[in-house]
């Protein structure tokens, strides 16, 4: 039965495929950009599991890359740890800062609720989970420019997922509600105090849906909502709607080769990212993952 | 970006829809192939068990044939078949086995083995997935 989200999700006993899902840019196991119920590696009850990851996603002017690694005991608790680097490219240039990486660490830990998002096939009952995720970025030449715009350099998500896996229809579909203050996933920093005090929680909902193909293969779309706190202090600064941020959504391919390896291929939209130095573009372009369990 | 989301929407309904309308027509056993097929794929279902080397040693004294013979039927009763399975209920068929989860995922990976070695089509394995999954509940004894 699946393969695909969990061909990483098989321990030596192990889970069955698909039901660890694949690693978030966050760390956390889940779609591409959006965390799920599920717990993730290959360990299964009374069974501990690792798995690490490897992403890189391109967009028109940015490139982000992130390694995570993520622990489970028992399909009940699940600890992560991802680390990403963005590129700023044509922003940094343009900020005097070439060549301008913003680098983010991000500690996340998961716990199951009730559920069992593949085996409960006769009933509607989701498998659900509540997690945090604490961001710390180093902005390094940015930091003054966010320090200005009264962005923290730090800030925790809290999120509750529910993931139902439609056994019969091969369908998965997983709702996430998450509690955020972050600029741009964090990379842009946390809340904003230019232009008026925003530095309240927000609750921004996230949706994927998969479908498998075959034991090993699924197709599925994201969709993240996004907070859009810059944009007022942009605006206050003389920037216009220079650091406005949009929803971010993805449509991806996931493979599962071997039970301890999948890859997954996205084509991302993250709207506009930073639209002052990049000519309001929106940020499109490919994402690619590996994940390895053990 | 509300356009966007609404363009995400549209295809997740359609993604949902498409899979929850089957067009199949006839039941489950009938698309199945009737009881030989059912048999065939039991047959290497209950070789590949007793060879695999995380749960072949819970079988090392069942009689594949009568094994085979009565999944066979639990199979084509489960799925609208003119079976009628006369074995012990799950709970007790497993009562006194030390069968873990892991134990329970390592059996379904073997079944999709043998159904895709037997070339039962994907949506067909995720009908009879989807029938006996629920069996987890009981026949899991090590929480």
């Amino acid at each position: 039965m699946t393969g695909l989200l969990s061909a990483p999700a098989f321990a030596a006993t192990g889970k069955l495929v698909l039901t660890g899902g694949v690693s978030t840019i966050e760390g956390a196991a889940g779609g591409g950009l959006t965390p799920w119920a599920v717990i993730g590696t290959q360990a299964t009850e009374n069974e501990w599991g690792i798995a690490a990851n490897i992403t890189q996603a391109r967009t028109d002017d940015y490139t982000v890359d992130t390694q995570g690694l993520t622990f489970a005991w028992d399909e009940r608790i699940e600890f992560s740890l991802g680390s990403q680097t963005l590129d700023t490219g044509i922003t940094g240039t343009a900020l005097g800062l070439p060549g301008l990486d913003l680098e983010q660490t991000i500690v996340g830990v998961k716990y199951r609720l009730f559920g069992e998002a593949v085996l409960d096939s006769d009933t509607w009952l989701p498998q659900v989970s509540v997690g945090l995720q604490h961001k710390r970025l180093d902005a390094a030449g940015l930091e003054p420019t966010l320090n200005a715009l009264g962005a923290e350099d730090s800030g925790t998500d809290a999120y509750i997922s529910a993931t139902k896996l439609f056994l019969k229809q091969g369908v998965l579909v997983n709702g996430t509600l998450r509690a955020t203050k972050a600029n741009q996933n964090g990379f842009l920093g946390f809340g904003s105090r230019l232009g008026g005090d925003d530095t309240d929680y927000e609750l921004m909902p996230e949706f994927s849906v998969a479908k498998l193909l075959k034991d090993n293969l699924a197709i599925g779309a994201e969709y993240r909502f996004m907070p859009n706190k810059l944009e007022a202090a942009g605006r206050a600064a003389g920037l216009g709607n220079g650091l406005a941020a949009d929803d971010w959504m993805d449509i991806f391919v996931a493979w599962a080769p071997t039970k301890n390896v999948s890859l997954t291929a996205a084509y991302v939209d993250l709207g506009r990212i930073v639209p002052g130095t990049t000519n309001g573009r929106d940020q499109t372009g490919v994402y690619l993952s590996a994940q390895f369990a053990f | 970006m509300r356009k966007k989301f609404m363009g995400f929407a549209l295809a997740l309904g359609m993604a949902l829809s498409s899979g929850m309308v089957s067009a199949n027509t006839g039941s489950l056993y009938d698309q199945l192939g009737g009881k030989e097929s059912i048999r065939t794929v039991m047959d290497d279902f209950v070789a590949r068990v007793k060879a695999d080397p995380r749960i072949g040693d819970q079988f090392q004294n069942t009689d594949a044939n009568r094994l085979a013979s009565q999944l066979t039927d639990q199979v084509c009763e489960a799925t609208g078949g003119p079976c009628k399975y006369v074995g012990l209920d799950m709970k007790a068929a497993h009562a006194g086995m030390t069968i873990t989860k892991a134990h329970f995922n390592a059996l379904v990976e073997v079944l999709v083995a043998s159904m895709n070695a037997k070339g039962v089509p994907f949506d067909l394995q995720t009908d009879i997935l989807a029938l006996l999954a629920p069996m987890h509940r009981d026949v899991i004894t090590v929480r």
